[in-house]
């Protein structure tokens, strides 16, 4: 468990221009409650001020936090400031969208200390991304990747989604080939899934959509993986490439292993690790979450606290999506995960060196069903 | 004397027996209307839901009959099911009379032959009733003539009954009264009382249900069970009336129970003959046997921290099924666990079923096995039903099998696919009788291994429910038996081992590999499946593993959703054994046998 570590900071716009067809995560799209939730992130974040004083990590996410106007940004980013401290060196991530994002917001971040940008381009032909309902071309996605570095971002991710039935291995190529040229520091590469609920799922459901199957999947997946290592990026993670370690996300590494963090905005999830494990999230609801803050309460949906088995059951399948692998020294209590590990190690899905157990990329595919054999 | 009338109700199966039942105990007012369920004799829910009757019950009706004498009619409600046959002829030896129940849409079955004979063993009188006469397939005549020419019986006296609608059933009654001879005996003989069933009561204990052929007792007296020479000393005995009706005494003649503090009803032997302490009879009532188990099956727990709740569950089973026998046994794959044997398979899946509900246990069973005997080099005989005992192939001199004369009657146009079916389970020496027209009387000569899995099932298959079975062990003929083993992994795993014909050993290794090759779940790493008899491969299959199953993201908010698919997935894997790093399904390690329907 890692309570030495700093905590991070996650703040939730969950505010989008158009929803995206694969999305899950929560927002709406209508902008007009900007305001009311704005006051009451600030509202939230002096909850938490004595309990979460200081960060190493800041991450807005979303939803879209790049359709906030300037002064909303700029009022947000203050706040957050102001209420909680960050050491030297901080990592501060802003996801953004194509569309949404200026020169003048990208100026506002650089103002504030923002250090890296999460592009959401997903892919570079056109058919792709109508295919995931984006509002964006792949031209919208090359420049603003341009005006980003143009506003001093020397940390630039693109998010990209394949393993779509309207792309080719050669077409998913191409797109990647692009974005190479443009050398950024991280890349995260999603191997797309039907989310339940989501509108790609409910058409997928009707029989006017499918998935490429399993063999394609792993197919692209372990090409990606062989091609983004040949290129000089790490696969530290199942979806994510760096370009060296230094550009591991430092945020969502913190998810990874237990590291706390505080996620504000409706829907965010925390956790705090001391004295036990524990999780809450927060009301999945704009209007609510306000509601609540508004009265002063909290506005957490609920909570758990993590057993023994529960956490170990969380470290192995996190762990097991990483490159670092797992301390073998977490498996003494589980005496049967040694002939499982052996199989594995047989059938070349792990590697076991220096007290740990490292994925190889055919165990990026399967680590959930990993996770659940070393369980027991 | 004059006034009893012992008798049961005999039939094929689903020919309306419990039903009957019903209908005799609602007309002669047993029971008030609202307090009446239906298969009210039987108690078990498994008896309820399966429409069987597992456990006899006994119960007394009282009816007055239109020449307006008084009876009291003894119903010994019987088994219906060949693996109680046993059961039914103890049953049957306490009666003068039965009602043999014949379905007016498909008429004489293999059971109801078996039945007949049974009744004629006991020289009893039989009145043939045919029953189901409401429905519109129903054909009396054709039932009419089967009872003629398949039975041999006078057809003229069969009565005619819908037991579901309550037609015919005062019919019934009166030909009880004047077709079944009362009882004779003498009760100044020495006490000879016949024990036909006993059960178990929580609070007192084995409960024996007996007839009384010569002499009488009551509470106070000392009983001795001839075959087992205990001495009890009664505590009770009366009638059976849906409840217990305690009476001084029980004399001959008459059917009813006695408590005389006896612990497990594995102290009472069916068949067994009780007379007094004091004035005993010199010979025992004819036809008592020991009833021995022909099918054989091990129980594991699931998980072995269960093995004492096993243990615990199989004792307070036992307390009520003397016929369950059950030894220690263990395997290198499933641990501790219990060898136990059963007179049948039907006897197997209600063990099986009631120790999964009534006793809250996670079992596996393994595939059923015969007892095989085996003579060693050295000249010493073997009996084997476990297939981990197999002896040194090097070492057997000769091998042997049980065999059985199975009955099956079906409808001729299915002569075809029987015929082929039963050859194909190395049935020999077919003989063929044609009772009526269109239908097929036909008996083979066949191993028992061959029957006692889904023989049955695969029968009601390709006759489309028309075909009707029926068997009786008779010999053990020498066999070339060999050890199948299954290897999963490359790891043999005992519990799948199994004990077959050499010329059937191909095919059953090719079938064990395709069923688990089906029952055993993906696994994120190649899993070979190889059958071999000694070191030699016969037949293999292969589980491809899946390639990916990983969720492309995961982020503050989907670790808790996610954690709970993988909790799910580990109860999931709860339900299964691991056997080395594969998990095989509790279900798999009894499936190997059943073939694929085609």
């Amino acid at each position: 468990m890692n309570s030495q570590e700093i905590p991070g900071l996650y703040i939730h716009t969950p505010f989008c221009r158009s929803k995206c067809f694969y999305c899950d995560f929560y927002s709406v799209a209508s902008r007009a409650e900007i305001p009311a939730w704005l006051e009451a992130v600030r509202a939230e974040m002096k909850l938490y001020k004595e309990e979460f004083p200081a960060f190493d990590s800041l991450y807005l996410g979303g939803g879209t936090p790049s359709v906030l106007e300037e002064r909303d940004l700029a009022a947000l980013l203050e706040s957050i400031l102001q209420n909680f401290a960050f050491g030297a060196d901080p990592e501060m991530t802003m996801e953004a969208n194509p569309e949404s994002l200026s020169p003048e917001k990208l100026k506002t971040l650089r103002d504030f200390g923002l250090n890296r940008i999460s592009l959401g381009v997903q892919s570079l032909e056109d058919s792709d991304l109508k295919y995931l309902g984006r509002a964006h071309s792949a031209g919208q996605a090359l420049r603003a990747f341009e005006a980003c570095r143009s506003a001093g971002f020397s940390n630039v991710s693109v998010d990209l989604i394949y393993g779509l039935e309207t792309q080719s291995l050669k077409s998913w190529k191409k797109t990647l080939d692009t974005i190479l040229e443009l050398r950024p520091e991280h890349i995260s590469c999603y191997q797309l899934t039907f989310e339940k609920g989501t509108a790609l799922w409910k058409k997928k459901e009707a029989g006017r959509v499918r998935s490429i199957g399993e063999k394609m999947e792993a197919a692209f997946f372990l090409w990606t993986s062989r091609y983004l290592q040949r290129r000089g990026y790490c696969h530290y993670e199942v979806s994510n490439f760096a370009a060296g370690r230094e550009f591991l996300c430092r945020h969502n590494r913190k998810y990874w292993r237990h590291v706390p963090y505080l996620g504000l905005g409706p829907s965010a999830h925390s956790l705090a690790v001391v004295p036990q494990p524990r999780r809450w999230w927060n009301v999945k609801s704009v209007r609510e979450y306000c509601r609540l803050l508004g009265e002063g309460k909290a506005p957490v949906a609920g909570w758990e606290f993590l057993s023994r088995e529960q956490f170990d059951l969380e470290t192995f399948d996190l762990a097991l999506r990483t490159d670092e692998g797992l301390d073998m020294a977490a498996l003494k209590d589980y005496p049967q995960s040694q002939r499982v590990l052996a199989q594995w190690q047989k059938s070349g899905l792990v590697r076991l060196s220096e007290g740990r157990v490292r994925p190889t990329r055919r165990g990026f595919l399967v680590a959930d069903s990993l996770a659940v054999m070393l369980a027991g | 004397m004059r006034q009893i009338r012992n008798f049961s109700i005999i039939a094929h199966i689903d020919h309306g027996k419990s039903t009957l039942a019903d209908r005799l105990i609602q007309y002669t007012g047993v029971v008030k209307d609202r307090q009446f369920r239906d298969q009210i004799l039987d108690n078990m829910d498994i008896e309820r839901e399966r429409g069987i009757t597992i456990k006899s019950q006994t119960v007394v009706l009282p009816y007055k009959s239109r020449s307006g004498e008084i009876f009291e009619l003894n119903l010994i409600d019987t088994p219906g099911h060949a693996d109680f046959s046993y059961e039914v002829s103890r049953a049957l030896a306490s009666c003068e009379g039965v009602l043999l129940l014949i379905d007016a849409s498909q008429g004489v079955q293999a059971q109801t032959i078996a039945n007949l004979y049974a009744a004629m063993e006991h020289d009893l009188a039989i009145i043939p009733v045919i029953n189901k006469i409401d429905l519109p397939s129903a054909d009396i005549d054709s039932a009419r003539e089967q009872i003629e020419n398949d039975l041999g019986l006078d057809s003229d006296n069969a009565v005619l009954c819908s037991a579901k609608e309550g037609i015919g059933i005062e019919e019934v009654l009166e030909a009880i009264v004047t077709r079944v001879p009362p009882p004779t005996g003498d009760i100044e003989k020495p006490l000879s009382a016949l024990i036909f069933d006993a059960h178990y009561d929580p609070f007192r204990g084995a409960i024996a249900s007996c007839r009384i052929f010569d002499g009488k007792f009551g509470p106070g007296d000392i009983i001795r069970f001839m075959s087992s020479g205990a001495a009890y000393k009664v505590e009770e005995v009366g009638f059976f009336r849906l409840f217990r009706d305690p009476q001084k005494v029980l004399s001959a003649g008459s059917v009813g129970y006695v408590i005389a503090g006896i612990k497990t009803v594995s102290d009472i032997r069916i068949g067994d003959t009780m007379t007094l302490d004091s004035n005993p009879v010199s010979t025992p009532q004819p036809g008592f046997k020991d009833v021995k188990p022909v099918v054989f099956s091990s129980i594991y727990p699931i998980s072995s921290d269960d093995y004492p709740a096993l243990v615990d569950a199989l004792e307070k089973y036992k307390l009520n099924d003397a016929a369950l026998v059950y030894q220690k046994d263990s395997s290198i794959a499933l641990g501790q666990g219990f060898r136990c044997g059963f007179l049948g398979l039907l006897h197997l899946d209600i063990v099986q079923e009631r120790l999964e509900r009534e006793f809250d246990q996670s079992i596996i069973m393994t595939a059923p096995s015969v007892q095989y005997q085996f003579t060693l080099n050295d000249g010493t005989d073997l009996t084997v039903e476990n297939p981990q005992y197999y002896p040194d192939p090097v070492d057997i001199q000769q091998s042997r099998e049980p065999y059985i004369k199975a009955v099956i009657i079906l409808p001729e146009r299915y002569m075809g696919v029987v015929m082929k079916l039963c050859l194909e389970r190395r049935g020999s020496n077919p003989r063929v009788v044609y009772p009526t027209p269109g239908r097929v009387e036909t008996t083979f000569d066949m191993p028992l291994a061959e029957v006692v899995f889904d023989f049955y099932d695969r029968l009601k298959t390709v006759t489309q429910g028309y075909g009707s079975f029926d068997y009786e062990i008779t010999e053990y003929r020498v066999s070339d038996l060999v050890k199948l083993d299954i290897l999963v992994n490359g790891e043999r795993v005992d519990a799948l081992s199994l004990i077959v014909h050499r010329e059937r050993a191909r095919d059953w290794g090719v079938q064990v590999c395709d069923r688990l090759k089906e029952e055993i779940p993906r696994h994120n790493f190649k899993i070979a499946i190889q059958g071999a008899i000694g070191g030699k491969i016969i037949s293999r299959s292969t589980i491809s593993p899946f390639r990916k199953d990983v969720i492309a993201k995961c982020y503050g908010g989907d670790i808790s959703r996610k954690r709970k698919l993988l909790e799910k997935q580990k109860k999931g894997k709860k339900r299964m054994k691991m056997v080395g790093s594969v998990m095989i399904p509790q279900s798999a390690f009894v499936s190997v046998l059943k073939t694929k329907d085609e």
